[in-house]
């Protein structure tokens, strides 16, 4: 077997990526490009690539963490004969990315389109899929442009299409562009989207790996979790393991925005800490400005503070910590920024993108708009942090149809754990401290209702009322 | 189904022969999306991106004769319509510009942006300019959190915005339109 013993690449997902200019087929294949999916189709039966997936560690990167190869192995295989086989197998890579605060797949999906088509014959050739799909939102133009070339050049040099490199092996990739809806990332509202439905999740179980697009045996994979393929195969399990400092195998494409001194994205080593990827790769905090708090994987993860610097962002350490790695996309708050108003938004989102499917999100993300909105607004009543905290037990794990409320939650119940003295002053003072016009209007307030007070014989009710 | 006959306040009666109304070039288009698929009604989302692309909207005429095309019910197509932000039910202007309004924009400022953009096309959101040039929309995430504020205009991406920048991409692109008006 060909693997190679002592590879030094460090960072084998950005490697190749070039956002002005992807590598074309020839120039991928010069830098070793279709190797690792000549490797899977001439060296290995489908069962040894799984294997070896399922060793290398590999957990998918769209969020949730789940073990790739654990999830592979519950699709049905079937002998080449076996009257009982489904006439197909569907995989599909999930390049939906609208978690806000996210942009990590965009640089690989722009940057090296050719990397994610490699994969993704590699993953169809595993599971015994034949037709293949990306799902590509909406809004990323310049990559559906690049992966529809990507596509067709290897379409001409048969590395897709019928018997692919004169192997026994078939597989259609088709790009499908979507059209701006956060919950098609979903997996299973995305299948329902594929099948040109209305995109509300589906009742799980039946999981997609078992009756999924089309009632198909279906896998959906984040685009990193994909991109890692080749690079795994070519070389080798320890290679990949090596590669992270504590349990969790690979690298991460940690990210970080907000008002930080360079905004970016980094492929490091999986389970770096947060101040590393903060302080050392985000530059800290932009002048004048202070770290006040960070979501560490996009908008639907618990807030981390200063106390949680020092934990790696891996899977284990950050779920420790009572958050999630999430996207791996750190969105920072500052001290000038107000946390009220970033929850306020944060929920916002989440209440446009709830499908409406299940009552406890369609009612209560417009319900938590509703209370966040007076309370930044300076009408906020102390009942109100009580409703809040209703709204996300409401809201959470087991009480509705898919995750999209319990990622609401998230950033909610711990904002008003970690900045509760910010809600409390926006009640108690009836304004936004953050806010320097409302400062000024609300001393205007104050200053009319006393001369009212003193010119009026009637005795005016207290202004929270 | 082929005729569907739309009776307007009793008085006019429009026929529309949804089998000729789309053109060719759509029916090309839709035909070549129902070929990946394998229902027809799996390209429903596809037709109308196709449909919109020429026509810059989705009429209910074009809503009828895409489900006719592609057999599915009407409220199927309706409700996958009404469901995608980027699925214009209404017209648009030339140039709809989508002003990302997520957190990492929120945080870098992007009001300050959208008031100058407001201001300097005198519409609000859901509005289109006078002259038909531009409508403005809000989107979520652009996936440009790193170059914050955002927005997309047509396909295009704008990153690193200022309120003076934003106005003057859109005074390129306005001076950009009149250009092609003349040619
Ligand atoms: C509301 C919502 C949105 C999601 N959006 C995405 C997305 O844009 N991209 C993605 O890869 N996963 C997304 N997911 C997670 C997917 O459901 C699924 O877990 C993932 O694609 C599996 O891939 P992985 O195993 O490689 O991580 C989303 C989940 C939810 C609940
Ligand atoms: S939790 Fe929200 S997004 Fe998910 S099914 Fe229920 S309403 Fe839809
Ligand atoms: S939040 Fe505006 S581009 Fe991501």
């Amino acid at each position: 077997m060909t693997v190679a013993k002592f590879n030094t690449v460090i960072t084998p997902l950005t490697q190749w990526v070039n956002l002005q200019q992807p590598l074309d087929f020839t120039a991928y294949c010069q830098v070793g490009g279709y190797q690792a999916a000549k490797i899977a189709l001439t060296e290995y039966q489908a069962h040894e690539v799984l294997e070896i997936v399922k060793n290398s560690g590999l957990k998918g990167r769209g969020g949730a963490g789940f073990p790739t190869g654990m999830k592979w192995s519950f699709v049905p295989m079937y002998a080449p004969e076996d009257k009982n086989a489904p006439d197909n197998k569907y995989l599909i890579a999930n390049a939906d990315e609208m978690e806000p605060g996210t942009f990590k797949d965009r640089l690989l999906l722009e940057g090296a389109p050719h990397q994610l088509v490699e994969a993704m014959i590699i993953a169809a050739y595993t599971i015994g899929a034949n037709k293949a799909y990306i799902f590509l939102r909406g809004e990323y133009h310049l990559a559906a442009k690049r992966l529809q070339q990507a596509i067709d050049e290897a379409y001409q040099h048969q590395w897709l299409g019928d018997n692919i490199q004169g192997s026994q092996f078939s597989l259609n990739l088709y790009l499908h562009c979507s059209a701006g809806r956060y919950i098609c990332g979903e997996e299973t509202a995305l299948i329902n989207a594929l099948e040109g439905k209305r995109a509300n999740p589906r009742a799980k179980p039946p999981f997609p790996q078992v009756s999924g697009l089309f009632g198909k045996p279906t896998i959906v994979n984040n685009v990193e979790t994909l991109c890692n393929l080749p690079h795994i195969l070519k070389n080798g399990i320890d290679w990949f393991q090596g590669l992270a400092p504590n349990s969790d195998a690979g690298t991460k494409i940690y990210g970080a925005c907000g008002r930080v001194k360079k905004p970016g994205l980094w492929e490091l080593p999986m389970g770096v800490t947060l101040r590393e990827v903060l302080y050392q790769h985000a530059g800290g905090m932009q002048a004048g400005l202070a770290f006040r708090g960070l979501l560490p994987g996009g908008a639907s993860t618990d807030f981390l503070v200063a106390e949680h610097l020092d934990t790696p962002m891996d899977y284990d350490s950050i779920a420790k910590v009572g958050s999630r790695l999430g996207t791996g996309g750190l969105i920072v708050l500052d001290d000038k920024n107000c946390p009220v108003a970033m929850v306020l938004n944060l929920m916002r989102f989440f209440a446009q993108e709830s499908c409406g499917y299940c009552t406890p999100c369609r009612d209560g993300t417009p319900w938590a708009v509703e209370v966040l909105a007076r309370i930044e607004q300076g009408q906020g009543r102390i009942q109100d942090l009580d409703t809040l905290s209703k709204l996300c037990d409401f809201m959470w794990i087991g009480k509705t149809h898919c995750a999209l409320a319990p990622g609401a939650v998230e950033p909610l119940r711990s904002a008003l754990k970690y900045f509760h003295d910010d809600f409390l002053q926006h009640i108690e003072h009836g304004c936004c401290h953050y806010n320097p016009s409302a400062i000024a209007k609300r001393r205007q307030v104050a200053q009319s209702s006393v001369q009212a007070v003193t010119t009026s014989s009637n005795m005016t009710g207290s202004a929270n009322e | 189904m082929m005729n569907k006959e739309l009776a307007m306040n009793s008085i006019d009666t429009v026929t529309i022969d949804y089998q000729t109304y789309l053109s060719a070039a759509e029916i090309a288009a839709i035909e070549h999306e129902v070929s990946i698929m394998e229902t027809r009604d799996a390209a429903g989302i596809e037709a109308l991106k196709v449909v919109q692309a020429h026509r810059g909207w989705i009429s209910d005429d074009s809503l009828f004769a895409i489900s006719d095309l592609l057999a599915m019910p009407i409220a199927q197509l309706e409700g996958v319509a009404t469901f995608y932000n980027l699925i214009y039910r209404q017209p648009v202007g030339q140039y709809v510009i989508h002003v990302c309004d997520s957190i990492a924009c929120h945080l870098m400022g992007y009001e300050a942006v959208l008031i100058a953009i407001k201001q300097h096309l005198a519409i609000d959101y859901g509005q289109t300019t006078a002259d038909g040039k531009f409508t403005l929309l809000s989107n979520a995430c652009l996936g440009c959190c790193d170059k914050a504020p955002a927005m997309m205009v047509g396909t295009e991406h704008y990153q690193n915005l200022t309120p003076a920048s934003a106005v003057a991409v859109l005074a390129q692109l306005a001076a950009k339109g009149e250009a092609d008006d003349c040619s």
